[in-house]
């Protein structure tokens, strides 16, 4: 369809058009997004052969203390005028062997089976009583076990780096030239290698308090480290994708299965009242505080702002106390004659609309925050010429605004859809996933989205493998989301520009 | 005909005040509520009427008196501590990452920025259980230092805003400096760093407020050690059911003194960060 033709249609015809393109080429951006991900695991994989390539064919190239190298790491570089970096290198190995040696090996041993041996009684032969011998800590195992993975990982990284450097100290001989010396090594890391400066602590932090207690986490959805099997009482072992099926399997009476259908249910029910609800009356406030005439704007926002900026802890807190059974809210229900609500503790159905109503209150102010800028910015002849139309503010709203909005702010609208799903300091503060009046909901109450289910099972129930299972399924969700919506906003398109 | 056009916008503005005035009421009455009700005297968690019948500063005196049960003083300090350190840690790594993905290139520096996103899409509390374990293994559960850790370790996973920002400036800026003879770490102390005051400001103000406003990490690696508790768990701790009858008034005070510095940091930080987006959007 050409503008003209677009141009054209009535203004019904124009949004289902929009609203048919949208969900048309929706097939293609996931396709895309697959694509991507294959992409990306593709040029890993290229860029590992061509590390390995390079690997031996550098070997069979280089002379004698480039091969040396090899197994002495540094000796290359050493040889050739830089001492500091080889002594560095050979620092790595030396203490990365110590660490496999002392420690990382005998944990990484039992990675296969993480641990046999229970703690028991024996009788010492010395004095002939009984003493404990210690067993194996299987959540021990597989926190070493990984620590060990990601350092070899590391080491095998350096490994390589070190024997190009190596060769390519050797050819700069080769051709007359003089190595860098330490010096001017380190300054280049000031210039040149500047991103490694910047990088390495960062990434250190993260790779050791991010990365791998993740790692961990996703591991442990593999093994059956649940409250029958607590280190380090008792041992736990690999089960392959057993956990996965328990989630997903519903059987009779109370189950991880039922539970976690009835969850994903409500979640998403919730996520999508949660959302919108949130923009549409957001979005209204907005409109009618940036109104033209009206006067004290900055007093209007400071009023619906100055709750997002006390801790939500406190005002969810309080929102709790003031709806329970002989809170205020019920107090004045008392003076117009009415009969208390128990907002928290009757019906789900009841604590569920509680939630989501005061899910407005916590989540409209952020929406009067972000879409105020976007609001000023729509073109004010659009509303003129309607307005010569005679198109009432009604219309004006639903047939402008709206669409427009809509239009500009999908990924923010998706990027609240994906907060909404982890939204756990609304529930957990207001009802604590209550009421709890189904019996078949395993660890968990009516409200309870599946992100505080996963907070409830390691708190309270010490299922951790089914917790990690229910993590990965949520991350699983959330990351499709939100890699779609990044690759379709402008901000990814720009920024090639840029460079 | 104009003079009807004047009266229906007169109307439709009186609608907004009213509607906009009834709105604003229910968004602010449940905090002044809690201001009223942390001077009240009398009565225990609620009261059968709205406004409270006696004054007084008890509520505020006992927070700093009584402090056998809860030392909301120490916690006041404790979280005080906490945030200036996970603030400093933070906002160097959210500079130092978001700056070299921005303005510096590199090889696999996509393969960086899509892992860094990646990472930051899993459930927080996901991680948790496994964060424990290794801060016990180094010895530091229950000790303000781990909580330090914990708030600042992942921070430069939050890079997004400010690179947007760095990614505004223009890059002839950087170029004229090179020829200069300038290296990239004095490109970036010198040029960028004193041009970017909003988003820094910005960023100092997140990483500080976090620390006031978290409870679950605090719950989980403090445990039992009330010494090192932070406010926010302390507060909660105060409406739990044992102790909610004695130490509800006292949670309400406690409440307005932590919102009260909050409030301001808050609303300093949202004209930064409107400065900083908006900055760049001129420039770019």
């Amino acid at each position: 369809m050409t503008f003209i033709e677009y141009q054209a249609l009535t203004p019904s015809q124009k949004a289902s058009y929009k609203i048919k393109e949208f969900f048309s080429l929706l097939p293609g951006r996931f396709k895309s997004f697959f694509a991507a991900i294959g992409k990306f695991f593709k040029n890993l994989g290229l860029k590992f052969v061509g590390g390995c390539k390079g690997y031996g064919s550098r070997f069979t190239k280089g002379d004698f203390a480039t091969k040396l190298s090899y197994i002495v790491m540094g000796f290359g570089n050493f040889t050739r005028g830089q001492v500091g970096k080889g002594l560095a290198f050979l620092a790595a190995e030396i203490l990365y062997i110590s660490y496999l040696a002392g420690f990382g090996l005998k944990w990484f041993n039992k990675f296969d089976t993480l641990g046999t041996e229970l703690t028991h009684q024996v009788i010492d032969e010395v004095t002939g009583r009984p003493k404990s011998v210690m067993g194996d800590n299987s959540m021990l195992i597989l926190l070493y076990g990984t620590l060990t993975i990601l350092l070899t990982l590391v080491f095998i990284a350096v490994y390589i780096a070190n024997t190009k450097a190596a060769y390519e100290a050797e050819q700069s001989v080769k051709a007359g030239k003089k190595n860098l010396t330490l010096k001017e090594e380190l300054q280049e890391f000031l210039d040149g290698k500047y991103h490694v400066t910047m990088l390495s602590l960062p990434v250190l932090l993260i790779s050791v308090f991010t990365i791998l207690p993740l790692v961990f986490m996703i591991l442990i959805a593999f093994t059956n480290y649940d409250k029958q099997h607590t280190p380090p009482g008792q041992l736990f072992t690999w089960v392959g994708l057993d956990t996965f099926r328990d989630v997903f399997k519903v059987t009779e009476g109370a189950s991880k299965g039922y539970t976690f259908w009835e969850l994903t249910k409500w979640t998403v029910v919730w996520a999508i009242f949660a959302t919108f609800s949130n923009y549409i009356i957001g979005m209204i406030i907005a409109l009618m505080i940036n109104k033209k005439s009206i006067k004290f704007k900055s007093l209007w926002r400071t009023l619906f702002v100055i709750t997002i900026a006390v801790p939500q802890f406190v005002s969810l807190l309080l929102m709790n106390q003031i709806l329970q059974d002989d809170g205020v809210v019920n107090v004045i229900r008392g003076y117009m004659g009415l009969a208390p609500i128990s907002f928290f503790n009757s019906t789900a159905l009841v604590a569920r609309v509680t939630v989501i109503i005061i899910n407005m209150w916590v989540g409209v102010p952020y929406t009067i925050l972000q879409t105020t800028g976007i609001l000023m910015n729509i073109p004010e002849d659009l509303y003129e010429s309607a307005r010569i139309d005679g198109a009432t503010p009604v219309v004006q709203f639903f047939q402008i605004t709206l669409p427009y909005m809509i239009f500009v702010t999908t990924p923010y609208l998706i990027q609240s859809f994906v907060g909404n799903i982890n939204n756990f300091n609304v529930i957990y503060l207001l009802t604590g996933g209550g009421p709890s009046k189904n019996p078949n909901l395993y660890q968990a109450g009516e409200t309870d989205l599946l992100v505080t289910w996963l907070f409830k099972l390691t708190m309270n129930s010490n299922d951790y493998n089914t917790a990690a299972a229910v993590g990965i399924l949520v991350f699983i969700v959330c990351a499709t989301l939100s890699l779609i919506t990044f690759n379709m906003s402008k901000s990814s398109r720009n920024e090639e520009e840029f460079s | 005909m104009i003079k009807s056009y004047r009266l229906s916008r007169m109307i439709s503005d009186i609608v907004i005040y009213v509607i906009l005035g009834g709105l604003g009421l229910i968004w602010v009455s449940p905090l002044v509520w809690l201001v009223f009700h942390s001077f009240r005297k009398e009565g225990g968690v609620s009261v059968p009427y709205v406004f409270p019948k006696e004054y007084t500063l008890d509520n505020y005196k006992a927070l700093f008196t009584k402090t056998d049960v809860f030392d909301y003083p120490r916690w006041f300090l404790n979280t005080f501590v906490v945030a200036v350190f996970a603030c400093i840690i933070s906002t160097l790594s959210v500079l130092m990452v978001s700056y070299a993905f921005s303005r510096l290139r590199f090889k696999s520096r996509k393969m960086f920025i899509n892992i860094g996103m990646v990472l930051g899409m899993f459930p927080g509390f996901m991680t948790m259980i496994a964060l424990y374990y290794l801060l016990k293994a180094m010895n530091l559960t229950q000790t303000l230092p781990a909580l330090v850790i914990c708030y600042s370790a992942g921070a430069g996973l939050g890079f997004a805003i400010s690179k947007g920002f760095f990614d505004t400036i223009p890059r002839a800026l950087d170029e004229a400096a090179t020829i200069d003879g300038a290296t990239r770490n004095q490109i970036f102390w010198k040029i960028i760093l004193p041009i970017s005051k909003p988003i820094l400001v910005y960023t100092v103000l997140t990483s500080f407020i976090g620390p006031w406003c978290d409870f679950i990490l605090v719950k989980i690696i403090m445990g039992d050690n009330r010494d090192n508790y932070t406010v926010a768990l302390g507060l909660q701790r105060m409406t739990d059911k044992e102790y909610k009858q004695t130490y509800f008034k006292q949670f309400l005070a406690g409440s307005v003194l932590v919102a009260i510095p909050i409030t301001i940091l808050f609303l300093k930080m949202q004209n930064y960060y409107v400065e900083g987006v908006t900055a760049g959007g001129v420039k770019g």
